[in-house]
């Protein structure tokens, strides 16, 4: 037997492991989930390890780049926190990682999302075809009622809470197409595993 | 057909997951074979690489692990096949952990039949950690992000990363986003930033939350789930998993929409029977 | 000193980043790089941390003798034979690492995922009920994007593919952007308060 073969068949029976859950919690889904938290973990060390840590770190840090010995300390005192006298020095790496994804949030959404997002809805409401225009007016109402719906601050009463009424419409059909595409998505995924179980392990699929 | 209702209201649901078993396993034993038409965003993944001009360099983040490998991994290898026929050279990244070995596969795979050469047609530069960091750190210096390929080779030795500083110098991005970091993050830090053409494979999850990038041309193609994969394969001419599983796809979408009336059924016809008696 | 100097700190790091994407010098870039590479390999630490947090809550576990403590052990084990194999004989193709990663991992991890198929449908059977305007609303869009996105519809209603395409270009589209814009609106003012300081749940308790 060869080491595919075998891994194989290592492969399918934590598979089946794994489907056995659908019956009951037993004692071989555990078993599994347990195995499959330690390879992802020490799968997780190493990745960082020869791809982070010795190529960005270790090596610029041997060949004379001291600058390096910062990002070595601030990641080091991450590891302060196991230690309760002095794990208030976590907060300044934790700080410094906060305040750089916050500020590069900050952007992208201001840029990607909030201001693209907008213009691209800056459509034509007239002149064009009728069917594109149409289309258009679908739009514009659909996201100025959405809009209109999240607004919490004033009471959704009188003419402002037909035209939130009118959102909720436009946000359960967009909850409705993330529904169809979620199963879409789930069922994928199901057929890929019982691909791999009866054409990879069994070998039992019509070519 | 009261005492009928009420065992339907109340089945066990492991017979469901028997018969969206069965419902997933049959088509794959009996294949029916059911045509099914491109859709625009496809179409505009396809043409976007198409346009290219062949020998030009693009950058693919391969961002998925294999708990999308159904959905994405067809995407990746017809991506793959499309570009190598262009002769197109390719520069691959990860941005998930679980990335790196599925594409290392991907590409002994399709690199293998078109006789591409590592570092010369392409060059797999591994996983970092840091996500949209990561993004906009390439956008200063790609070969500072990731001083090394994935197997250690130095990029200054790399003949395909020569001349490559930072996205100006890739045609396009091409990703296949299982998620967070993904195609959001990439329209959001490196579109909105560099205006650099990117198309999105991703999961059928997240690609309802993507159409308004393609809407506004953030996007210039996107593929979304099985289905798109499959549409795909379709222009690129190969039959890969995403063609193979469609009818299983199609009966299973038919099975979960006949769970969804006959639960509403019994639910409302027992509701209105008890209603009756108690009147 | 002991919150005020990381809030300094947040602050300076983020105006830094939000500065950077105006200021167009180069040298100015050039630090901005720097700090992200140093970004990157912190991000590296604090993965290394968790995995270190998890190998001490289990280690914790089994000195209280839970009756869970085999399992555990045997995530120990995978979790110190995974890190050692990878650390001393590589992670590329051919390896042992590679081989536990392809045949145990990705097994796993996709058969873990793969249950959500089963749960959809016992969810869409048992609790997916239609007792509103806006739940019939929900039910309708679904099954018309689940049928019209997959070969049977086209067969059924050759146009049913194109329609369920107007759905997602349309009206879908148009509860997306404005999710997408309420989000961008939230991300901004959650970011901004983040970096003044007005927001410190990420410093933890004294």
């Amino acid at each position: 037997m060869s080491y595919q073969t075998l891994g194989i068949w290592i492969g399918a029976l934590f598979t089946l492991c794994i489907l056995s859950f659908l019956y009951k919690d037993n004692p071989f889904y555990k078993f599994a989930e347990h195995v499959f938290v330690g390879i992802s973990a020490g799968y997780g060390v190493a990745l960082q390890y020869h791809n982070v840590f010795l190529p960005n770190l270790w090596r610029p840090l041997m060949a004379g780049n001291l600058l390096m010995i910062i990002p070595l300390i601030m990641g080091g005192l991450l590891f302060t926190r196991f230690f309760a006298n002095i794990s208030w020095l976590s907060r300044w790496s934790i700080g410094m990682l906060i305040g750089i994804y916050s500020g590069i949030a900050i952007i992208g959404f201001g840029s990607g999302d909030l201001v693209s997002q907008i213009h691209g809805n800056l459509l034509p409401l007239w002149g064009t075809d009728l069917f594109t225009a149409l289309n258009n007016w679908i739009l514009t109402v659909g996201l100025i009622a959405c809009l209109v719906y999240f607004f919490f601050s004033k009471e959704h009463k009188g003419s402002f809470g037909v035209v939130a009424r009118m959102g909720i419409y436009f946000l359960m059909i967009s909850f409705g197409a993330s529904f169809g595409y979620t199963v879409m998505s789930r069922m994928s995924l199901l057929i890929g595993r019982f691909y791999y179980l009866y054409g990879d392990w069994l070998n039992i699929l019509p070519q | 057909m009261r005492k009928f209702l009420e065992i339907i209201n109340t089945l066990d649901r492991r017979w469901i997951f028997v018969f969206i078993g069965l419902a997933v396993s049959l088509p794959l034993f009996f294949p029916i074979g059911i045509k099914f038409s491109v859709s625009h965003p496809v179409q505009g993944f396809y043409h976007t690489i198409e346009k290219i001009p062949d020998g030009s360099k693009i950058l693919m983040s391969c961002d998925f692990d294999p708990g999308s490998m159904p959905e994405l991994y067809p995407m990746t290898i017809t991506a793959l096949e499309q570009m190598f026929r262009k002769d197109l050279k390719v520069i691959i990244t990860c941005l998930w952990p679980a990335g790196p070995p599925l594409v290392e596969r991907a590409l002994a795979h399709v690199g293998a039949e078109y006789n591409k050469q590592k570092g010369i047609d392409y060059v797999h530069l591994g996983f970092k950690e840091g996500k949209e960091v990561v993004m906009v750190s390439m956008g200063a210096s790609i070969p500072n992000t990731f001083p090394t390929d994935y197997h250690g080779t130095p990029v200054s030795e790399i003949p395909i990363m020569q001349g490559v500083t930072n996205y100006r110098e890739v045609a396009m991005l091409v990703n296949i986003s299982a998620g967070y970091p993904g195609t959001k993050e990439w329209v959001q830090q490196v579109q909105s930033r560099y205006q650099i053409d990117i198309v999105s494979g991703c999961t059928a999850v997240s690609a309802p939350e993507y159409y308004p990038y393609y809407q506004t041309g953030q996007l210039k193609g996107l593929l979304g789930g099985m289905k798109g994969a499959a549409e795909y394969e379709k222009l690129v001419g190969i039959m890969g998993l995403g063609t193979r599983g469609m009818d299983a796809q199609s009966v299973s979408h038919l099975m979960v929409f006949a769970f969804i009336l006959i639960g509403n059924l019994a639910y409302f016809i027992l509701k209105f029977m008890k209603r009756k008696e108690s009147v | 000193m002991r919150k005020e100097v990381p809030l300094i700190i947040t602050f300076l790091a983020g105006a830094f980043f939000i500065a950077d994407y105006f200021i167009p010098h180069k040298d100015f870039s050039d630090i901005a790089q720097r700090i992200n590479g140093w970004t990157i390999i912190v991000i590296a630490f604090a993965y290394v941390l968790g995995v270190a947090n998890v190998a001490r809550v289990n280690l914790d576990y089994i000195q209280r003798k839970g009756k869970d403590t085999p399992y555990k052990i045997v995530l120990l084990i995978c979790l110190l034979f995974m890190m050692t194999v990878g650390i001393i004989w590589g992670i590329g193709e051919g390896t042992i690492f590679d081989w536990l990663f392809i045949n145990v991992y990705t097994s796993m991890q996709a058969m873990m995922f793969a249950l959500l198929a089963f749960y959809i449908a016992s969810a869409a059977f048992r609790a997916f009920r239609i007792r509103s305007v806006q739940a019939s609303l929900l039910a309708i869009t679904a099954v018309l994007v689940m049928i019209g996105r997959v070969p049977i519809g086209e067969a059924i209603w050759k146009d049913f593919s194109n329609f369920s395409e107007w759905i997602m270009n349309v009206p879908q589209l148009a509860g997306k952007r404005a999710i997408l814009i309420g989000a961008a609106l939230g991300a901004i003012s959650t970011g901004l308060k983040v970096l003044v300081g007005l927001e410190r749940t990420h410093l933890g308790q004294d």
